[in-house]
This record gives C-alpha cells, sequence and structure tokens, in this order.
C-alpha cells in the first residue's frame, strides 16, 4: 500500500556506501521485553519498602478564593501519614519561573485561589492509594465562587474578571513583529484574504499517565526522583529553582520504557516537585499514579488559538505579505515553557511559502482552563490549521486552482538553504516535487473523477491539500523572542540545541550506548544500535542501548529530552559521532599493529582489518577492548586507556533571536504535503476519508519502516483532532471531558491506512542529514481534512473537532413540524446551546393539596427535610437559608452533598425562588429556580423552571448523562414534595419561617 | 481511582445472592461482568456496601432456547458473548445478532452480561432496546417472590427499573423470531462501539411496523404503526422524533437527534423490509 522512493542523496552514509542497516527497515530491540510482559513502566518500578502512596485533592471549581483548608479529620484517618497544604509550600519551595516577566506566581498547589478544575489543592500520603483516596473526602475546604474566563475573547476582554490580581490583566504577553515592509505590501496589493480560525484545546492522549516517586533525602543531599518526565532537561533547573536546591540536588531517572507520551509527559514536571515536598512532610519516599480523571482534566492541554490572518495576493495567487494577529489561551497559569506554542513556529510562520512581508501580533491570555504545554506538533496545527486553511480561501477568492497557488508561493526548489522572513533557515527541500508526488502517487485525477461523479449523484465529496514545514530540533533560544530586543539584552543570549551521546566498548569488546532522549516508544534503542553497528561494523543485536537517564550519572544538557522531533536529527546523529570517536580511537590503536595508517583500518562484519588484508581480519571485540583494557601498555603515544567517548552536539545554525527579532527556530525542517478526499453522509453527518495521501521529506530515513510509524501515529492523532477531540468546558467553566468516553481519540475502526510517499533530501545541517518527521501529520491533517470537507459543502467556516452534528449543522437539517403541536411539546421548551451551558429542566407536577398547605411545606424545616429525597438533616442557618445534608442520585450513582438552600422572592403561596448550592466528593452543584403553585380543580399545579450546574467530577466524567441525571434528581424533588404536602396536614411546631418571612414583609 | 471499600461475596447458588440481597437491600449491588460497574465504582460514583459476585454463579449462566414458551432463556450471569456466538442465534432472535455487533467491543462483550445491561438500563444500550421491541420479558426474584415484567413495565428512567432492591434479575426471555417477522436495526454513534447517540430497532410484519428508539428518551420507546409507508411513514418517524422529547446537551443538539431518528427509523424499517 504504501509507496517509497529512495532518491539517491550521496555519501552520507557513517560506514561505507550502502550501510548495512541504517536506511534499513528493521524489527525493533525494544519489542521483545514489552510484547513478552517484561516492559519496565514506571509504575512497574520497585520503590523502597516504606514508600508512601499519594493523592491529590483537587479543585471542582474552575475560579475561587481559596478561604481555609481543614485537613484534621484526614490526617486522623487510618492509613493516613500526612497531608501536605498550601501552608508547608512556603518555607520549602519557591513559585515556579516564568517565561516573561511577569508577577503572576504558580507554586506546587494552589495558594490564594484555585484558577482551574482539577488544580492541586492538598496531598494525602497513605499506606496505599486507596486508603488515600478514601481521605480525600474528608479534607474540608471552603472556597469563595469567583467568575470565570472561559474564553479567549473575554480573557482579552476589558472587563473580564482578572485571574491573577498581581498581573493586572490576562493578557500576560502581547508582542509585535514586523519582517519586511508588510503595510506597504497590503496596501500595494490587488487582493488582501482573510480569515479567522479557531485551534480547539485537545491533547495527545497517552496510555500511560504520569508516574512519580520522589524521595526527600535530607537537607544537604536534597531529592532523588523517578519519574516519566520527558524533558525538556531545561525544566529541570525549573524544578530545582522551585524546590531551592541546587540542580545536583535533585536528582532525576527515568524508567525505560514509557507509555507514550506526544509530548504532554513534559508536564509531569510540576508533580515531580509536588511530590519531593510531599515526601519531605512525610518523612518516606512517596509514588504518585496519575489516573486518566486528573490526566484529562488536569495534566496539560494543547492551547486554544484564535488567528486572524491575511495575506496580500497577487492576481496569479502569489503571496506578498502575510499578516497574523494570534491569541493563545495558556490557561490558568502561564507554566514553562509557555508561551513556548507560539514561539515554536515563530521562524516559519511563512511556512513553506517565498514572503517576504510578515506582519506578527501575539497575544497569550489566561482563562480559568487547564494550563498548556507540549502537545505533539506543538504550536504546529495552530498555525497551520490557519495558514492552510487560507491557502484555500486565496484559490476561491481569487478563482484560481489551489495547486497553482501553492506552486507559486513555495520556496522554489534551488533556493536552499533559504531564509524565511522571520529567521527559519529552511535547509532543504523539493516542495514543488513532493507535491507532484502527491498527485502521482495518490492518482488526483482519479479522485477528481470521484467528486464529478459524487456531484451529479447529489453526494457530497471534497478534496483538499496541506503543505507544512515540520520543524525539529529545537533552538533553545526561541523561547526568548518573546522577550523584547532589550530584555533580551539584559538576560543575555540563549540558544543552541544540545544532544549528548555516550558510546563505550567494555572488557569483551560489548558496545553499550547511553542517550538522554528519554523516548517514548518510538524505537531510539534500535535507531542507535543501527547507527552504531554501521560505524563499528558490528551487527545492531550486538549494540546494548541504555535509554534510563539518571542525572547524576549521565551526560545531558539543556535540550535533552523527548521532544521537538529531535530524535533522528541530533540524537541519532550525536549517536553517530561518539561512535566515529570510539572507531578513530581504535583505529589509531590498531594501525600501529596492523601496520596501516588509521584510515586504512576498516570494521566490517564483526571484524577489523587492514584495507587489502581481510584475509587477516581479527573479531572486532578482541581487538577493540585489548589494549584499552587488558594492556594499556600497547597504546600508541599519548592514548587514553578505557574506551568510552562522549560527545555532546549542537546544531551549527543555531543562534539566539537577532535585534530584528529574526530566530531560526529549529535546526531542520521537513516537508509533509498531504491530499485527501472525504465522503460526507447526508443523512447524518459522518466524514468517511475516502483517501489520504501523505508526502514526507524529512532528510535521510534512518529506519523506514519506524518512519512510516511514526507517520501513521501522527496521523491517527491528526484524523481525532480534526474529527472528535476536544477538552470541553461549560460556562462556568467545568471541565467535561474527564473520561475516554467523553475525549474521543479515534481507534483502528476510524482511522484509514494513508497511502505514505517518501522523499530524501537530507539536511545539511544535521550529522546524518535526518530530520524529525513525527509530529507533520499532527499538523497537516485537520487542516488537509478541513480543506476537504470545506470543498465537499461548499462552505468556509469550518470548526475543529468536525462531529457530524457540526457537520450536519453545515448541510443543514430540514426539521419539518410534527403532525400535531402537542408532540412539540414534549421536546425541550427552552432551548439551550451546545458547549457552554447549564443545566435546565421544566416542568409541572399536579398535587391533590392547595397552594396553601404545599407552601407551608416549604417554609418548614422539618417538613422540607422528609420532601427533599436523600434528605439526612435540615437545619436553619439563618434567615431563610438552610442548611442540608443530603444524597442525590440517579440509579446507583449517588453523591452526598453538603448544601445550603436559600428561599427568596417569596410570594405566599403563589411562588418562590429555591437556591442551593452544595459539595461533594464528586464535586460542586448549584442550582436555582422559580417555583410556582396555580390552583387547580384537584388541587394545585406546581411548575418549576430550573437551572443547574455541576462542576468537578461529575461534571468531568457525566457527560451524556448529565441532562439526563439532572431532570431526574429535580423531578424526584418536586414530585415528592407534592406528595408530602398532599398526604397529610404537616405536623410540629408552627410554620415559623412563615412567621418569620411574615414579619419581614411586614417591616419591608 | 480505587473505589470504596466494600465487603466482597461470591454467590456459589442463586439462594446466596439472594439472600445476600435480603440481607442488605440497596446497599448492594449485583456484580456480573462489571463492565458498567466497574468503571462506575472505581470513579466512586456509586459507593455499594457490598459486592455479590455472580460471575461464577453456575445455576445462572445457562443460555437456553424454551421450546414451549418459544423464548431464547438468558441467564444473569450469562456473558453477552455467550449469547452472540451461539451458531443458532440468527435463526433465534436475529435482531439480537443484528444488534451485537453494536454493543461496544468483543472484548466487552466477552465479559458483560446481558442482564446486567438490563438491569442497568442505560438509555443509550442496545439491549434493552432489543427487549422492549420483541416485548422481551424480565425475571425477577427475590427470597420472597418471584415477578415477570415486560420491557415497559421494568424500565422507568434513566438507570432505573422497577426492580425492588432485594431483587436479582434473574433472567431475560427473547421472543423467538416469529412467522413472517423481520427486523432491522440501525445505529448510530461517534465511534465504533460507542453508547449510541440514536440506536433504532424495527419488527415488521405483514400487518404492522413495530420501532423502537434508543439514545434519545430517558429509556427505550416503542411504537407500532399499521403497514404505513411513503409520506405516512415520514410523518409518523417525525412525530416519533418529536415526542421523545430530544435535549441539546453538550455534544449533540436536539434538532440533529431528530435527524438522525428519522433517518435511523427509515433505515431500519427499510432494511427489515
Amino acid at each position: 500500500m504504501n509507496q517509497r522512493e529512495n532518491l539517491d542523496v550521496g555519501d552520507i552514509a557513517p560506514a561505507e556506501k550502502p550501510a548495512p542497516h541504517v536506511g534499513r527497515p528493521m524489527q525493533r530491540l525494544e519489542d521483545p521485553a514489552i510484547l513478552t510482559g517484561r516492559g519496565r513502566y514506571g509504575d512497574d518500578l520497585g520503590v523502597r519498602p516504606g514508600t508512601l502512596h499519594a493523592a491529590v485533592l483537587r479543585s471542582p471549581h474552575a475560579h475561587a478564593e481559596l478561604v481555609s483548608i481543614d485537613a484534621t479529620a484526614a490526617s486522623a484517618f487510618r492509613g493516613v501519614c500526612a497531608v501536605l497544604t498550601r501552608d508547608d509550600l512556603r518555607a520549602w519551595s519557591r513559585p515556579f519561573v516564568v517565561g516573561v516577566k511577569s508577577p503572576m506566581e504558580q507554586w506546587a498547589l494552589a495558594m490564594d485561589r484555585v484558577r482551574y478544575v482539577g488544580e492541586p489543592v492538598a496531598v494525602v500520603l497513605a499506606e496505599s492509594r486507596a486508603l488515600a483516596e478514601d481521605a480525600l473526602d474528608l479534607i474540608k475546604v471552603s472556597y469563595t465562587m469567583l467568575e470565570p474566563v472561559t474564553s479567549i475573547e473575554q480573557a482579552a476582554s476589558q472587563d473580564a474578571p482578572v485571574l491573577h490580581e498581581r498581573v493586572g490583566t490576562n493578557v500576560i504577553s502581547d508582542r509585535n513583529f514586523r519582517y519586511g515592509k508588510p503595510e506597504a505590501a497590503f496596501d500595494r496589493a490587488p487582493h488582501r484574504v482573510k480569515l479567522i480560525a479557531h485551534y480547539p484545546r485537545n491533547t495527545c492522549a497517552p496510555i500511560e499517565c504520569g508516574v512519580v516517586i520522589a524521595e526527600y533525602l535530607s537537607n544537604d543531599e536534597g531529592y532523588d526522583v523517578t519519574s516519566n518526565f520527558m524533558g525538556p532537561f531545561s525544566l529541570h533547573a525549573v524544578m530545582s529553582l522551585a524546590l531551592n536546591v541546587p540542580a545536583n540536588r535533585l536528582r532525576h531517572r527515568t524508567p525505560r520504557d514509557s507509555g507514550g507520551s506526544f509530548g504532554v509527559k513534559q508536564a509531569v514536571f510540576p508533580y515531580v516537585v509536588l511530590m519531593c515536598l510531599a515526601s519531605r512532610k512525610v518523612g518516606a519516599p512517596v509514588k504518585w499514579v496519575e489516573d486518566r480523571l486528573e490526566h484529562l482534566s488536569a495534566a496539560t492541554s494543547a492551547t486554544a488559538r484564535l488567528s486572524t490572518i491575511e495575506a496580500a495576493v497577487e492576481n496569479d495567487g502569489r503571496i506578498t505579505a502575510l499578516s497574523y494577529d494570534q491569541i493563545e489561551d495558556c490557561g490558568g497559569y502561564l507554566r514553562a515553557p509557555e508561551p513556548a506554542t507560539f514561539y515554536r513556529m515563530h521562524g516559519c510562520l511563512t511556512g513553506a511559502y517565498a514572503i517576504d512581508n510578515l506582519l506578527v501580533r501575539n497575544r497569550v491570555v489566561l482563562t480559568n482552563k487547564t494550563p498548556t504545554g507540549l502537545v505533539r506538533g506543538f504550536g504546529g496545527p495552530q498555525v497551520y490549521f490557519a495558514l492552510e486553511r487560507l491557502m484555500q480561501r486565496i484559490a476561491l477568492t481569487l478563482n484560481l486552482d489551489v495547486l497553482d497557488v501553492y506552486s507559486r508561493n513555495f520556496v522554489p526548489a534551488n533556493a536552499f538553504p533559504y531564509r524565511a522572513a522571520a529567521g527559519a533557515l529552511l535547509d532543504s527541500g523539493n516542495y514543488q516535487e513532493a507535491l507532484l508526488r502527491a498527485l502521482t502517487d495518490g492518482r488526483h485525477t482519479e479522485l477528481v473523477a470521484r467528486r464529478d461523479t459524487a456531484r451529479k449523484e447529489g453526494r457530497f465529496y471534497g478534496i483538499g491539500f496541506a503543505a507544512i514545514v515540520e520543524p525539529s530540533v529545537s533552538n533553545m533560544g526561541y523561547i526568548t523572542t518573546v522577550m523584547s530586543v532589550e530584555a533580551r539584552r539584559k538576560a543575555g543570549s540563549k540558544s543552541g540545541a544540545i544532544a549528548s551521546a555516550t558510546v563505550s566498548v567494555d572488557l569483551l569488546g560489548g558496545v553499550v550506548v547511553t542517550i538522554a532522549s528519554t523516548p517514548a516508544g518510538q524505537g531510539h534503542m534500535t535507531v542507535c544500535a543501527q547507527v552504531v553497528a554501521d560505524v563499528l561494523g558490528i551487527s545492531p543485536h550486538e549494540v546494548v542501548v541504555n535509554v534510563e537517564l539518571d542525572t547524576q550519572k549521565d551526560a545531558w544538557s539543556v535540550a535533552s529530552g523527548n521532544y521537538s522531533s529531535r530524535f533522528a536529527g541530533a540524537v541519532a546523529g550525536t549517536v553517530y559521532l561518539a561512535a566515529m570517536r570510539v572507531r578513530e580511537k581504535i583505529a589509531r590503536i590498531v594501525s600501529k599493529q596492523l601496520d596501516c595508517t588509521p584510515d586504512d583500518v576498516l570494521f566490517s562484519k564483526g571484524r577489523i582489518y587492514a584495507r587489502g588484508a581481510e584475509d587477516r581480519a581479527q573479531p572486532f571485540g578482541r581487538v577493540a577492548a585489548n589494549a584499552p583494557h587488558w594492556a594499556p601498555a600497547l597504546l600508541p603515544e599519548g592514548e587514553e586507556p578505557g574506551l568510552r567517548e562522549t560527545v555532546f552536539w549542537s546544531p551549527p545554525n543555531m543562534e539566539a533571536p537577532d535585534e530584528q527579532d529574526r530566530i531560526n527556530t529549529s535546526a531542520a525542517y521537513g516537508f509533509a504535503f498531504d491530499m485527501c478526499s472525504v465522503e460526507i453522509d447526508r443523512a447524518t453527518g459522518r466524514i468517511r476519508i475516502d483517501r489520504y495521501v501523505t508526502v514526507h521529506d524529512a532528510g535521510k530515513l534512518l529506519n523506514p519502516a519506524l518512519a512510516d510509524g511514526q507517520i501513521r501515529g501522527a496521523f491517527a492523532q491528526g484524523v481525532g483532532a480534526a474529527l472528535m477531540e476536544e477538552f470541553r468546558y461549560g460556562s462556568d467553566g467545568s471541565f467535561q471531558s474527564g473520561t475516554l468516553a467523553d475525549y474521543l481519540m479515534p481507534t483502528t475502526c476510524e482511522v484509514p491506512d494513508p497511502i505514505i510517499v517518501h522523499l530524501e533530501t537530507p539536511s545539511p545541517f544535521t550529522p546524518l542529514g535526518a530530520k524529525g518527521l513525527g509530529e507533520g501529520n499532527n499538523m497537516s491533517t485537520p487542516p488537509c481534512l478541513a480543506n476537504a470537507v470545506a470543498d465537499a459543502l461548499g462552505v468556509q467556516d469550518i470548526r475543529l473537532p468536525m462531529t457530524p452534528s457540526k457537520v450536519m449543522a453545515l448541510i443543514g437539517i430540514d426539521d419539518p413540524e410534527p403532525s400535531r403541536p402537542e408532540f412539540r411539546d414534549m421536546s425541550a421548551s427552552k432551548p439551550s446551546t451546545p458547549g457552554g451551558k447549564t443545566l435546565t429542566a421544566q416542568g409541572s407536577v399536579d398535587l391533590p393539596a392547595t397552594p396553601e398547605a404545599i407552601f407551608v411545606v416549604l417554609l418548614d424545616p422539618t417538613a422540607l427535610a422528609k420532601v427533599i429525597p436523600g434528605c439526612h438533616a435540615l437545619e436553619a442557618k439563618a434567615k431563610d437559608i438552610y442548611r442540608a445534608d443530603v444524597t442525590v442520585g440517579v440509579g446507583m450513582i449517588k453523591a452526598r452533598f453538603e448544601a445550603e438552600i436559600g428561599l427568596s422572592e417569596i410570594e405566599a403561596p403563589r411562588r418562590l425562588r429555591l437556591a442551593g448550592a452544595g459539595m461533594s466528593s464528586l464535586g460542586s452543584a448549584r442550582g436555582n429556580g422559580l417555583v410556582e403553585l396555580t390552583p387547580i380543580e384537584t388541587g394545585t399545579r406546581l411548575t418549576y423552571d430550573y437551572e443547574a450546574q455541576v462542576s468537578g467530577k461529575v461534571a468531568a466524567v457525566g457527560g451524556r448523562m448529565l441532562e439526563g441525571a439532572a431532570k431526574v434528581v429535580l423531578r424526584q424533588l418536586f414530585e415528592s414534595l407534592g406528595r408530602q404536602a398532599a398526604s397529610k396536614p404537616i405536623k410540629g411546631g408552627r410554620p415559623w419561617l412563615a412567621g418569620f418571612i411574615a414579619r419581614f414583609r411586614g417591616r419591608a | 481511582m480505587k473505589p470504596a471499600p466494600f465487603d466482597y461475596m461470591r454467590a456459589m447458588s442463586t439462594a446466596d445472592a439472594l439472600d445476600a440481597l435480603a440481607e442488605n437491600g440497596e446497599d448492594a449491588r449485583i456484580l456480573a461482568g462489571g463492565q458498567s460497574l466497574m468503571a462506575v465504582l472505581n470513579m466512586r460514583l456509586a459507593q455499594p456496601g457490598m459486592l455479590v459476585d455472580i460471575s461464577r454463579t453456575e445455576d445462572l449462566t445457562a443460555v437456553y432456547v424454551d421450546q414451549k414458551a418459544e423464548q431464547l432463556v438468558v441467564g444473569a450471569a450469562a456473558t453477552q458473548g455467550s449469547v452472540e456466538w451461539r451458531a443458532t442465534l440468527r435463526d433465534e432472535v436475529p435482531l439480537l445478532a443484528m444488534a451485537f455487533p453494536h454493543i461496544s467491543h468483543f472484548q466487552i462483550r466477552n465479559r458483560g452480561t446481558v442482564c446486567g445491561s438490563i438491569a442497568h438500563a442505560d438509555p443509550s444500550a442496545e439491549l434493552p432496546l432489543v427487549l422492549a421491541v420483541l416485548g422481551g420479558t424480565v425475571h425477577l426474584r427475590s427470597k420472597k417472590k418471584h415477578r415477570v415484567l415486560a420491557g415497559k413495565e421494568f424500565f422507568k428512567g434513566m438507570l432505573m427499573t422497577a426492580r425492588a432492591p432485594d431483587e436479582l434479575v434473574e433472567a431475560v426471555r427473547f421472543p423467538m423470531r416469529a412467522q413472517g417477522e423481520r427486523y432491522g436495526f440501525t445505529e448510530f454513534s461517534a465511534r465504533h462501539g460507542d453508547f449510541a447517540i440514536v440506536a433504532c430497532a424495527a419488527v415488521i410484519s405483514d400487518t404492522f411496523i413495530r420501532i423502537a428508539v434508543g439514545g434519545v428518551a430517558d429509556r427505550p420507546v416503542v411504537e407500532q404503526w399499521p403497514c404505513i409507508e411513503g409520506d405516512d411513514l415520514r410523518s409518523s418517524l417525525n412525530d416519533l422524533s418529536w415526542k421523545l422529547g430530544a435535549q441539546d446537551d453538550a455534544h449533540i443538539s436536539a434538532v440533529y437527534r431528530r435527524h438522525l431518528v428519522r433517518q435511523l427509523g427509515w433505515r431500519a424499517i427499510r432494511e427489515a423490509k
């Protein structure tokens, strides 16, 4: 199914050409252990005896003052050893360093306020996780609700509530950039084409969530941590500073195996700090394993972005200038390395196109949602969803073929390396060739014919394209682009993308490779073994690759870790350089014995020999290890004993942002050109991907099978982002995607097999000519599918994810009236807006009692306690205010709430307003509604019109049940109210509240 | 995500299970396949004091045809898989055979039980829909008595049924294929195996069209019409789509649900024809 072509890439192979291993598919060395249950994931690792288990109490509210935390009962609970709260934090820690100059503070626990649902408020340390979770329910937290900020538009508006008072605004960063002469180009252009793009919050959810095992050793020794934090290890400095220890006192280790990262394991770092503090509090090692709800609600998210993008366009479709006005939602806190989502892409904001003039405004806003961070594609999906939708819009506006618009704007193949307007140095590529290959290998003409046929038959069929430049190996200096030139001057310049690798040969000639790349399933062990095998002339199976990382023992640096598609370009290249050093040292040593020059020492098939003397070849193991280990006296003058080489490498083209804010954000830039066709079911709005073609140029491919695996994985996530994945929030900031039944990821049934085509234009800047390719389809697939849907339906405004419900709304639904109006009344009388809303319920019950009798019940706490279903106790707290202990639920699903109920707008015996707010271990709920009593022949008709909001766990996992459940609970309430009022006269004392109200009303 | 503490009891016989239910009432829950219950327990949405495990209660695992009653009998502990993989199912209860592939994935059907799904009464679940449209029965047993309810009497609303706390859904019975009856089943869900956004099951004979809709109202809703077609059928389907009282929720609009009822209802009936 997949086609691959290896263009002649010249002599870049590490060993003799053709290389026996690099460039060929090879089965993964990782797999035997993983497939036979011997994987060593974070949760599998043994822990020290006495290790305690942590459970995190999290905020059910999006925005609230944290008034008080009472952990007395939880601390006394069986099995509980300690509870970490904010009071402990000031003594032992500091706020996290922030990526922009700002008085914003984020600590490992919420301090003065909570700013998103799921924010950690306290940590229980107990003998088991189950006991720790039991105790969570016993912590009493008092909150004062604040109005939440739940949209980008709201956050950026003047009158929005401010999340961080000391910052004074939710716009925590606002930067303008100008490259070339964009205003002049816009003035001159015959056409201006504009588009507004919304990119939603989403993620790339791994199977394995976060794991931290932390131990506080002593004041002098600091902390020892094992976690599945994936880097970038610049954040190791952030953790050390937060813990107030020198970096060498925070030992961090990573397990060998990872159940997926996709960027999101970057967000484990705040929990490393939190669990270190927890261990310090309790005086024992602490283990925390993030569960799915914690992960989805509170780990991290891709940024949501609102982009206004505009192009100045010539009549033939050539773009002379581009303007971006981007507003980024980074959540409740600007957490390091944000606002990196913006700046990772900054140098290549002009995409694959030769556009000299560029105007950019970047605003970062804070909202009451989970802090954002690395998610596969990091910044690319947001940029390309705007840019690639714009390319289609330009073609439509100017009535051009979009393929001509692409061809006319692509960076010419002979222009590489090409300096893009904002500073990216596009290293190599042939974009025109990639486009042609997509059309030919993807059989474009056939798709056009299918579209013609379909349209004749009245079916919706569309074709879409997307072209993306895929940056890999990030320049660690890019984040400083957010600072002004003056601020950068003051702070000192930052740059580079340092990779490190160590290759050693042991006493019997065994080769061990260690790297600081914290892999998450990509096959780093396999590729490193292939690279080293080629250099040393041995078999990959003889090479041991240890991918665990220990910050006290291994070679690592700022850019270490598993992100920005840096493995192939940087890490594998550095492994190659380290292996070459080993080889050169061996060559120098054995050339003396073989009586040849070091260049004439050859390594092949596990042997070493002098050129032309293969018959006298000796085994690698014996020759390589002999002098360095067993006979240092034989070493040539000046040669060190031992055989272990560590190389630190940084790309040669990595500078800090210049005075004009130009920044080469990445070392290498791959390319992907996608073409797809979709058919949309007119009856359901379901999008079926008929064909998907993705052409990649990632330079030299090290292992094509793994490359295809990366493409398939990114494609699946791209399909998810396009069609179903979104973190949903209510208008009250409640999080509504807390399970994998609510946060929908595509399964194998929903993801077609793409046609993959490779070009190989090697990078001149990486040791092996390789570039990254693992993120391309996260960037290209959503706009490619959106363009196809827009083409199919002839619509403009496409919002992700393109769920059937939304697509059907674009098609338009014929919703005929029922034959009898009363059928209509059985449907919702009050439409509510999907997405952000309250739960509503309206209804009426006919009761065989007078309005007066019913009203008495409503005003009598004793009677009210009887009518509220599941009410255990109800007492009057103040005038018109009751405190209730009540269990509510649907079927077996139940929650016990401590609620406050207030009566207002009382007009006996006609109407009153009943408002309630409650907290339970499942979250918080508040409701407010009008109850009206109308006398009818048989008694009274009680009508209610109610609104409710729930937040916390119930909202996060309730999903499709929530609406119905709220109705059930409210109906139960009012029906039993009626039954109680109707059955018998209320016993007990006089309706004291009625008297109270009468007095009150009399006064008023 | 650990459940709250509970006592666990494995019932060796139906009598064991009934004793436990009689003793603990509402505080006890039956654990059969656990495919709904375990998730709810782990999230602490339910915190029963006792789980009565009937998954290995041998006298409850039977699946057999009651020839006299012309019914397929499925015991409380019988997995969906054990019914689905019956070689004769397509002849016995064709609509069940049509519905099973829509129920999640086969791994889950190998654990989940038929009676468990009925007892859970999820408004989007397929098995309650099939039971309702076929006019099947739910057999409830407590220490004191045994009673038989039709689907309409049993399903009381979202996750709510007529089961008393001391009762066990001992078995459900699906009427066998009737002479001249034809069947259709259509479902629309976000992904393969997800809960239905809308599911429709149709039974057609020479004299009637019976259709049931799941996923919209708080329980499966059944309607029966004479053998109408064309505009009459469209109009009846449209009325039905309104009568279900579709609601907007965070994901899906009421208009879209009504649309799906009309579309899927039509398809189910066409499939049955």
